[in-house]
């Protein structure tokens, strides 16, 4: 990711030091607070080899970061010539796309916007108004794209209009009944007083596609096939935008909005425009996300209400919070994860090399290298072969339901993990809510106490994921979300590049 | 008139169940100022959990309890693995961050939320599940009752409305006249003082999370018993329970019935008079404009802010 360690060092107490960035932590530069050198130098004590590779990575510029991200990212289509892997990375450059525009608001002014998703599909639908039969106008491009992300700056504007009086969570709430709102309208408009609006249910077909210079960029290729000319253009605008975040970040602005998050009531009293500045945030963020929305509903040639829902919003806000809210490489490397994670978990075979990876990097992440570890991986293997063999002398119905994708992980699984043929009603509700259970449980338990219960705990997980989870992918998704939000919160709230935040007493 | 009588009669049920709803949003809020968006799921919880108390008992068409005990014994059953839910999610979701900034509570309540939810539409798919109380007794609850003007109350409607309205006053008697009640307010007014009064601000959370839960999970079979759930029902019925806290004024507990009763009526004439497909549009406006120009609510008291 570009840049991670400069932009987290030049974090707003020390915003006017911008080249002491280069002289390294363990000398503080004239004029820096020594509260603030201190936070730098617990930021980087780490010793070893993790230690020197992260001291090297963080020489390298954030532009020679972002230039290779965007590189590589653009070999893709390249690299395979598949079109389901070309839709794919489009649908993830549009969530980084989007996962910088929230950072603007959540990151960076600190504003809870719920409604984020809104403006996602205000623009959607606005280019649809613009440019296609619906009216029956066709703005090209370069007129529509621009008036799109003005509306949604307008309707991000006015939406934040309340949060001159809202604070926190009541802030969060109108958001959320603006979007809401929104999909109410959208859903409901194909009879606002008599006249068809946004189509109602059925959505707006039959948009243009995107037109450059008088060219038209057809959305599919000959045969069908998605054309990888627009994930190219997202990914230009993406480049476009985050510079352009990047210099708002380092200007006075950006100064102001992290000192609104900090503390907005000191802010205030220092005479920031604390009012202003929020409903600035609140315009960048649906102006982006409204810029976004174009290029989806450009692909489709259509919009629908439906693809605005809640649970959107909850997967930009994971990709924001993995992410480290606040850091732009960091946002983008949530929004990589979190979009790759998603499509992963669709297929069987890659879920569940997916889930035993997991597992792997876990337990090993938890332990390092230590006698711990080697009990724990001996213990769940032999743990699963022999309650395996016991279940299958018994019964060969018993452990013969399984079989599927993953290659050599499916082999394993199969003769590891108990999977009967007919799995009972019962089954599912009972092993799931116990290995919920149980996993609470363990969070409460230290020493080997905690290890004697992790080795059956990975197991019955094991058991959980083939027989119940694996087979429905939509709701394990947002299970899978929901449990990274609250571990996140409780473990790492700074993130994966997050800055460490220091509570000032 | 007569459609008036009948859509007050709706307004008045569904604003009964809002209300026990908004109770546990205000509880919780009152003392933690944490707004648990989890609490919506909960109720999709207690939905769940009475439905699998019928089956349990028999079913609706042959159960092996009467009537009436099967309504109390699956109301009971609902409200006991609320209770039970909602400690577990406070002991592991939220006071883990309890001194955290005020956003990551929220994240994490959603979270969980997105959690519940979506482990209850894995275990039991997403399809509509109906208590069919009408075959309880052949009918009875839906023709039994009686009639004012043309307009018929059935047993149903009235078995919801009183139940919800005992269990508030049992709830406002609990605060405003036990020793736990006393805790509660005084922990809600000033955490730190209570504690330093001697009052377990632990156990006056937990016990919160409790009374709200089983307030959820009660509404819960209350609203299943003449409606169909499904697993995502909480967000949007929890939602509603929480602009009838913040009408009513967040934190108070007769403006929480009062905020209940308020969006209960508006809900349900809007569907009558105006259009069912702009119903909640009304709720949203509604609650926008609550949050804007009076965002202490109906009953509560102006927020003054201590530097």
């Amino acid at each position: 990711m570009s840049g991670g360690y400069d932009d987290e060092l030049s974090r707003p107490l020390e915003g006017a030091l911008e080249a002491s960035t280069s002289e390294g932590p363990t000398s503080p530069a004239v004029g820096r607070d020594e509260w603030v050198a201190r936070h730098g130098d617990n930021r980087t004590r780490r010793g070893g080899l993790l230690g020197t590779v992260e001291a090297r990575l963080r020489v390298v510029p954030w532009w020679a970061w972002l230039a290779t991200f965007v590189a590589l990212f653009c070999l893709l289509p390249v690299a395979s010539d598949s079109g389901y892997v070309r839709r794919v990375a489009f649908d993830i450059a549009i969530y980084m796309l989007l996962a910088l525009g929230l950072n603007v608001v959540v990151g960076w002014g600190g504003l809870l916007d719920l409604g984020y998703i809104a403006f996602f599909g205000i623009g959607a639908y606005a280019y649809a108004f613009l440019s296609s039969d619906h009216y029956g106008i066709h703005l090209p491009s370069f007129v529509s794209i621009p008036l799109v992300v003005v509306i949604g700056a307008t309707t991000g504007f006015l939406v934040g209009l309340p949060s001159r009086r809202l604070t926190g969570d009541y802030l969060a709430i109108v958001t959320l009944f603006f979007l809401l709102l929104f999909l109410t309208v959208t859903t409901n408009g194909d009879d606002l007083f008599g006249h068809n609006v946004t189509g109602g249910a059925n959505g707006l077909l039959n948009a243009d596609p995107l037109s450059l210079f008088g060219h038209e960029l057809p959305p599919t290729l000959e045969g069908g096939l998605f054309n990888p000319a627009y994930m190219y253009v997202v990914l230009a605008v993406f480049v476009v935008v985050y510079v352009a975040l990047r210099f708002v970040n380092l200007s006075r602005t950006g100064r102001a909005w992290r000192s609104l998050r900090e503390d907005p009531l000191a802010a205030e009293v220092m005479g920031m425009p604390v009012n202003s500045l929020k409903l600035m945030s609140f315009a960048f963020g649906a102006a982006i996300a409204a810029l976004s929305g174009t290029f989806v509903t450009m692909l489709s040639a259509s919009v629908f209400p439906l693809s605005f829902s809640f649970p959107l919003l909850i997967i930009i806000y994971t990709m924001v919070i993995l992410g480290g809210s606040g850091s732009q490489p960091g946002v983008v490397l949530g929004a990589v994860l979190i979009g790759t994670l998603l499509e992963l978990l669709r297929d069987p075979g890659d879920s569940r090399v997916l889930f035993y990876a997991a597992i792997v990097l876990g337990v090993l992440g938890a332990f390092r290298f230590s006698v711990k570890l080697a009990v724990v991986v001996a213990g769940t293997f032999v743990f699963g072969f022999v309650a395996h063999s016991i279940a299958g002398a018994s019964d060969n119905a018993w452990v013969n339901g399984s079989g599927g994708e993953g290659g050599g992980v499916a082999d394993f699984a199969a003769n590891w993990v108990i999977v009967p043929v007919h799995v009972a009603a019962w089954v599912a509700p009972v092993s799931y809510v116990s290995l919920v259970a149980l996993a609470l449980v363990l969070t409460l338990l230290h020493g080997w106490a905690r290890i004697a219960l992790l080795i059956p705990v990975l197991y019955l997980a094991a058991f959980v994921w083939e027989n119940v989870m694996i087979a429905q992918p939509e709701p394990t998704r947002y299970i899978i979300l929901g449990v990274i939000l609250i571990a996140l919160m409780i473990f790492r709230p700074t993130g994966l590049l997050g800055e460490k935040r220091v509570e000032i007493i | 008139m007569d459609t008036f009588i009948q859509l007050t009669l709706n307004g008045l049920t569904l604003g009964s169940v809002y209300a026990l709803i908004a109770l546990g949003y205000s509880l919780v809020y009152g003392i933690l100022k944490l707004l648990n968006f989890a609490h919506g799921d909960v109720f999709m919880v207690g939905t769940f959990i009475g439905f699998g108390a019928i089956q349990l008992l028999g079913g609706t068409v042959n159960p092996i309890v009467p009537v009436w005990t099967l309504l109390i014994l699956i109301t009971l059953a609902a409200m006991a693995g609320c209770a039970v839910l909602g400690v577990v999610i406070e002991r592991f979701a939220y006071r883990p961050l309890r001194d955290a900034p005020r956003i990551a509570p929220l994240i994490s309540a959603l979270g969980v939320s997105f959690f519940i939810a979506y482990s209850m539409q894995l275990l039991f798919g997403s399809e509509l599940r109906n208590y069919d109380t009408f075959s309880l007794d052949g009918g009875a609850l839906y023709l039994e009752g009686f009639d004012i003007g043309n307009v018929r109350v059935p047993m149903i409607r009235i078995i919801t409305i009183v139940s919800a309205f005992v269990m508030m006053i049992l709830l406002w008697l609990l605060v405003s006249r036990t020793r736990v009640g006393k805790a509660m307010r005084a922990t809600s007014f000033d955490r730190e003082a209570a504690a330093m009064m001697g009052i377990d601000i632990d156990k006056v959370i937990v016990f919160a999370f409790v009374l709200g839960s089983a307030l959820a999970g009660a509404a819960g079979v209350l609203f299943a018993l003449r409606i169909p759930t499904y697993a995502t029902i909480g967000f949007l019925i929890g939602l509603k329970g929480f602009t009838a806290a913040v009408i009513g004024g967040i934190g108070s507990i007769p403006g929480a019935m009062a905020g209940g009763l308020v969006l209960g009526f508006a809900e349900s004439y809007a569907q009558g008079y105006i259009s069912t497909r702009w119903s909640d549009l009304l709720v949203f406006v509604i609650l926008i404009l609550f949050l804007v120009f009076r965002p202490q609510g109906i009953l509560g008291k102006a927020d003054i802010r201590k530097v």
